[in-house]
């Protein structure tokens, strides 16, 4: 059975800035399945990317990188379509190349070569002219950070220098959407955070979109504003990630005052207000003027302002408290 | 993307045609294999023997030159079908052997360092990346083959006049098609064994045992079952078969060339089976 899924509707705050490219969904997978052998890899995915930046998440093993390695035409579904930018990836797969930056996961270099000629070379085989090539080749590299290191062979590299000398490598040829397959994997803190910034400002750029596939969810959380998360081969879970954040409503975080009472007042007023609030079934832990609660099931915000009012408590702040990537991703899990 | 700005930017410039980019290979490859000095130094060794044979033809054409030294005129070969065809063996050797020393590290690296993938997400097809290596060794071959060979036959025919250029013309079609028969042989062989053998000495070292082994194992089975399709296992064998003829040397052939040039297709073929079943972006472990 298939499952449309489409990110949920808008009510967060930060709103995914709408590109012209918009229009054409970024990826569009059509009841997509891979086989290898007699193991169904992915099985039958259905949805409508569309996300600045989209993060594909899963345990491992769960089709991540299939899924990328489909969409890049390494393998062929084996039922279903899916299309990039509107092109078929069965049919069209020379096109969506030339339009996508790939940065694979594994070490993929050539030893005997210095990161410029590695990087140019790459550039040339997308279809850059000899100079034209060069020249962002060293562009590139500066903006990756391995200016004073592009002419060393890249076999003398640092894991860290070579995941940089990938990402320059995708981005020579000026790609429309730049796929990264476990960008951060084997770098230490420094040069993670380097990196995650780096596709942040990339991101924030606008001139391409980002699918960025990882297991590890800070990773996504930092730099994504769409995630799709795979399970077994399935989606699990597809949704904008600012909007889902702030979709549990049922978890309030309150800060009360009463008016013109001492603080010893206040906290027995505050007393009286959660045990009022207790009565309505919802769970309370009060620390100073502070309260957290879990709204119980048909209770409204609105009964707690009314209870307030009653007991004249004065709401100073109320926030819901913001899921984490994590606890998103654990849903997505026990679903 | 300006190196100033520190920001990206999209590339908005002419695109080469797709076709010319199997070239960009063939142009970092040559790089790479010029960097040893032995094999520079092996390919220059490669023209001493062309020059030699230049030199014989020019010497063959000025015999008063050679009857001052005092030599006799049989001493000098005649410039024929045997000239040439002992041309194409000398030259077809040092092909094999310049093949053994740069066929190997064509594609073991990019498979060593997992460098697939970043050709193939790009708009290159398998089918131009080993078009795009078979082509190094094709170009430098050719340096080493053909070519010289046309120009001893150039040199020869301006020499010895129209008449005996329009006899022997066939031995120019016979000289180009022979060499590109050798070379086509050698590309596939040694990149098959590049795209199956990570250590580059070892697959060097085995595209010499196809060649020695194959010789040995023809005439094992030869011997024990007393027949000469052994011969079929014996690469340089079928080659000298089809060189034999091409060049119309007067000797009894066991297998016949068309014999030859199936059984030399079908190495082909195998060899760029193994070379398609490896070449690829990710291999799929069953």
């Amino acid at each position: 059975m298939s499952t449309a899924v489409q990110p949920e509707a808008a009510s967060g705050e930060i709103q995914p800035v709408p590109l012209a490219a918009r229009e054409t969904p970024l990826i569009e997978l059509q009841g997509l399945s891979v086989q290898f052998g007699k193991r169904e890899i992915l099985r039958d995915l259905t949805a409508s990317l569309r996300g600045r930046a989209i993060g594909l998440l899963g345990p491992n093993g769960a089709g991540k990188s299939t899924l990328i390695n489909t969409l890049l035409g390494f393998y062929a579904p084996s039922s279903g379509s899916a299309r990039v930018f509107g092109h078929d990836i069965r049919t069209e797969t020379r096109k969506i190349r030339s339009l996508v930056g790939y940065m694979p996961e594994n070490d993929a270099f050539i030893s005997k070569m210095s990161a410029v000629s590695f990087v140019r070379m790459m550039g040339e085989l997308s279809g850059l002219p000899p100079a034209a090539a060069l020249e962002r080749a060293h562009e590139a590299l500066f903006y990756v950070g391995l200016a004073e290191a592009r002419y060393r062979e890249l076999g003398t590299y640092s894991l860290g220098m070579k995941q940089l000398a990938k990402l320059a490598q995708a981005i020579i040829h000026g790609p429309k959407l730049l796929i990264l397959d476990e960008p951060t994997n084997g770098l230490d803190p420094s040069a993670r955070q380097r990196m995650i910034r780096m596709i942040r400002e990339i991101r924030d750029g606008k001139e391409l979109q980002i699918v960025l596939c990882s297991h590890l969810l800070r990773d996504v959380e930092d730099t994504c504003d769409e995630v799709l998360i795979l399970k077994q081969g399935r989606i699990a879970h597809y949704s904008n990630l600012e909007q889902e954040r702030t979709a549990n409503k049922r978890f309030l975080e309150l800060e009360t005052y009463g008016a013109n009472r001492n603080p010893a007042d206040n906290e027995l007023t505050s007393r009286d207000f959660t045990g009022a609030i207790e009565k309505l079934g919802c769970e309370c832990a009060v620390t100073g003027n502070r309260i957290k609660m879990i709204l119980a099931d048909g209770v409204e915000v609105r009964d707690i302002y009314r209870l307030a009012a009653e007991r004249e408590v004065r709401i100073r702040r109320l926030n819901f408290r913001r899921d984490t990537l994590e606890d998103i991703f654990l849903k997505a899990m026990e679903g | 993307m300006a190196i100033y700005r520190r920001s990206y930017a999209s590339y908005s410039g002419a695109l080469t045609p797709a076709w010319s980019r199997c070239l960009v290979l063939f142009r970092y490859c040559r790089q790479n294999l010029f960097r040893s000095k032995l094999q520079t130094g092996f390919f220059v060794l490669c023209f001493f023997y062309p020059l030699l044979c230049l030199i014989g033809v020019y010497l063959a054409h000025n015999l008063s030159f050679l009857e001052r030294l005092g030599a006799a005129r049989n001493q000098f070969a005649q410039i024929d079908n045997r000239f040439f065809f002992a041309f194409v063996n000398v030259q077809g050797t040092l092909a094999f052997l310049l093949t053994a020393f740069t066929g190997p590290g064509l594609i073991s690296p990019d498979i060593a360092n997992g460098s697939l993938p970043l050709y193939f997400c790009r708009p290159f097809s398998r089918a131009e990346y080993v078009l795009g290596k078979s082509s190094v060794l094709a170009i430098l071959l050719s340096y080493i083959t053909w070519i010289p060979g046309l120009v001893l036959f150039a040199v020869q025919a301006s020499l010895a006049g129209a008449g005996w250029t329009w006899d022997h013309l066939w031995i120019a079609g016979s000289l180009v098609l022979s060499f590109w028969i050798w070379i086509a042989i050698l590309s596939l062989l040694a990149m098959a064994l590049s795209a199956w053998v990570k250590w580059r000495v070892v697959a060097g070292a085995l595209l010499l045992a196809v060649l020695f082994f194959g010789a040995g194992f023809a005439q094992a089975i030869n011997g024990v079952m007393r027949t000469e399709s052994g011969h079929f296992f014996n690469i340089s064998y079928l080659i000298a078969t089809i060189w034999k003829t091409l060049f119309r040397m007067d000797v009894d052939l066991p297998i016949s060339a068309t014999e030859a040039s199936v059984a030399l297709l079908i190495y082909c073929a195998v060899c760029l089976l193994l070379l398609l079943r490896k070449v690829r972006a990710y291999e799929v472990v069953q």
